[in-house]
């Protein structure tokens, strides 16, 4: 029990994907133009990473390890697909005002970093209050960024207006707004010293599952370390080869030597045999030692 | 005419990161020099392009006839992973020369969510168009929604390159100064608006 409620303050507080990782900019910056709609996306990204953290927990014995990244993306596009249809049918102003970014929770980076990093190694019930936590966290900072952006921008309060229009500063529910949000955001975290993903010292090469912090460019390093190894790999294993075939070509020469001199030794019994003026048994008894040589 | 129209708005209008928000983290990711930047921006327009040759087909030929068009996230996330796979491959092995500057940035691009997000716009915008017309436009907006990306990325790494020594408060220091010069180039494309 200990272990689930440590889950889910680990995924509300702790590491928090959006204040603290900065997972999944994508949606964060583009759905949260007021609160409703970031509070909407948050409960959908949670329901799938819940299900998709129950499923691959359940399946972490049977995915095989090389092509386990695919078949995690197999699970979370079919979980997608059912929230679609079911956000189609239920909630048809949630599905158009997210749009597109419903079918891009598939790429989003929280899932499979989640799927990575916990569900893939740990048993159901932690997998599922993971998956709840981190939801919720994600859910958490979609909504106050959205409580913010609507405020400024609309002056109103999920959807209910209590700023006069002329006090409304538009910018905000624009594009540029939503940059900006965020950048004061992440600027106040770096003043106050908080632990994220914005002021942490960038190391070689990070775990994968931390693609804000590392955005790509941690990717590139590790690339570089990987292609590296395996070109040592590949020396070491044309070294151990080319030691191999001297060895077998070694053991070819001391065989054929030794061929050659029982040869050798063979032709001088005979030649004795021949000399001692018996020819025909002699040869046969010759040709009998061949065969049982 | 309507395919100048397509070009603008996909190119310029609503560009693909700075008013979709599609493909930020390697926006502000591999952003650091122009060098990789506009390596990052090449590879992602090849891949953008080719995913589009191929997916469209895939929708209306396969998916619709049958029924299936629930399936295209499925469908298209598989497609675009595999497809990124495979061009790795032909490149390795056929061009050798393009692989060296583009193949690092090639396994990145399966999560970028520009790829798949441009897949499934043109499945929902053109899926009922004729075959001909709807093939043309949606590789046409495929091409220039990547170009759009290139000229972001690019335009902001030159920025940073400039700034990178610039005495710069320290809260804002890092991640808070890429966004802040984001937000300030996507109110330089609010101006395109007027265009279309």
């Amino acid at each position: 029990m200990n272990v689930c409620v440590e889950r889910l303050k680990n995924g509300i507080i702790t590491e928090n994907p959006t204040f603290v990782m900065m997972l999944g900019m994508c949606p964060t910056l583009a759905v949260t133009s007021s609160a409703i709609n970031g509070l909407g996306m948050g409960l959908t990204t949670t329901v799938v990473l819940t299900l998709s953290n129950v499923f691959i927990s359940l399946l972490r014995k049977v995915i095989p390890d090389k092509v386990r990244i695919p078949a995690y993306i197999v699970v979370v596009a079919s979980f997608v697909t059912m929230v679609q249809l079911l956000l189609k049918a239920y909630l048809p102003f949630l599905d158009s005002a997210l749009g597109v970014y419903i079918p891009l929770i598939v790429v989003n980076c929280i899932i499979l970093g989640r799927a990575e990093a916990y569900a893939g190694k740990n048993p159901v019930v932690p997998s599922l209050f993971d998956g709840l936590g981190m939801g919720l966290g994600f859910t958490f900072g979609l909504t106050c960024i959205g409580i913010c952006r609507e405020i400024l921008g609309a002056g109103a309060l999920f959807n209910f207006t209590f700023i006069p229009e002329d006090f409304h500063i538009t910018f905000f529910v624009l594009a540029p707004g939503a940059f900006l949000v965020l950048a004061c955001l992440t600027a106040v975290q770096n003043k106050l010293q908080m632990p994220s993903a914005t002021n942490v010292e960038d190391s070689e090469a990070m775990k994968c599952g931390y693609c804000a912090g590392c955005a790509a460019s941690a990717c590139v390093a590790n690339k570089g370390i990987i292609e590296a190894e395996r070109v040592a790999a590949k020396a070491a294993e044309a070294q151990a080869k080319k030691e191999a075939a001297a060895k077998k070509a070694q053991a070819a020469k001391e065989a054929k030597a030794k061929a050659e001199a029982e040869a050798k030794a063979k032709a001088e019994a005979e030649a004795a045999k021949a000399e001692t003026g018996a020819p025909a048994p002699n040869a046969e008894a010759a040709k009998a030692e061949e065969k049982e040589d | 005419m309507e395919i100048f129209v397509i070009i603008i708005s996909s190119m310029l209008v609503s560009n693909v990161v700075l008013s979709q928000f599609l493909g930020i983290c390697p926006f502000l990711g591999v952003s650091k020099k122009v060098d990789t930047a506009l390596g990052m921006g090449v590879a992602v327009t090849f891949v953008i392009t080719i995913a589009c040759l191929i997916t469209y087909p895939i929708y209306y030929f396969l998916l619709v006839p049958n029924g299936l068009d629930y399936l295209e996230t499925i469908a298209f996330i598989l497609i675009i992973a595999a497809l990124v796979q495979f061009i790795e491959m032909v490149l390795k092995k056929f061009i050798p020369a393009l692989h060296a500057s583009l193949g690092v940035y090639l396994p990145l691009i399966t999560t970028n969510c520009a790829v798949l997000g441009v897949a499934i716009n043109n499945a929902t915008d053109y899926g009922e168009e004729a075959f001909g017309i709807g093939y043309l436009y949606s590789t046409v907006r495929g091409f220039f929604t990547a170009v759009g990306f290139l000229i972001a990325i690019v335009i902001l790494a030159s920025i940073r390159e400039r700034t990178e020594n610039n005495d710069i408060p320290n809260s804002f220091k890092g991640t808070p100064i890429v966004l802040v010069t984001s937000s300030l180039m996507a109110i330089a494309f609010c101006g395109f608006a007027g265009l279309v």
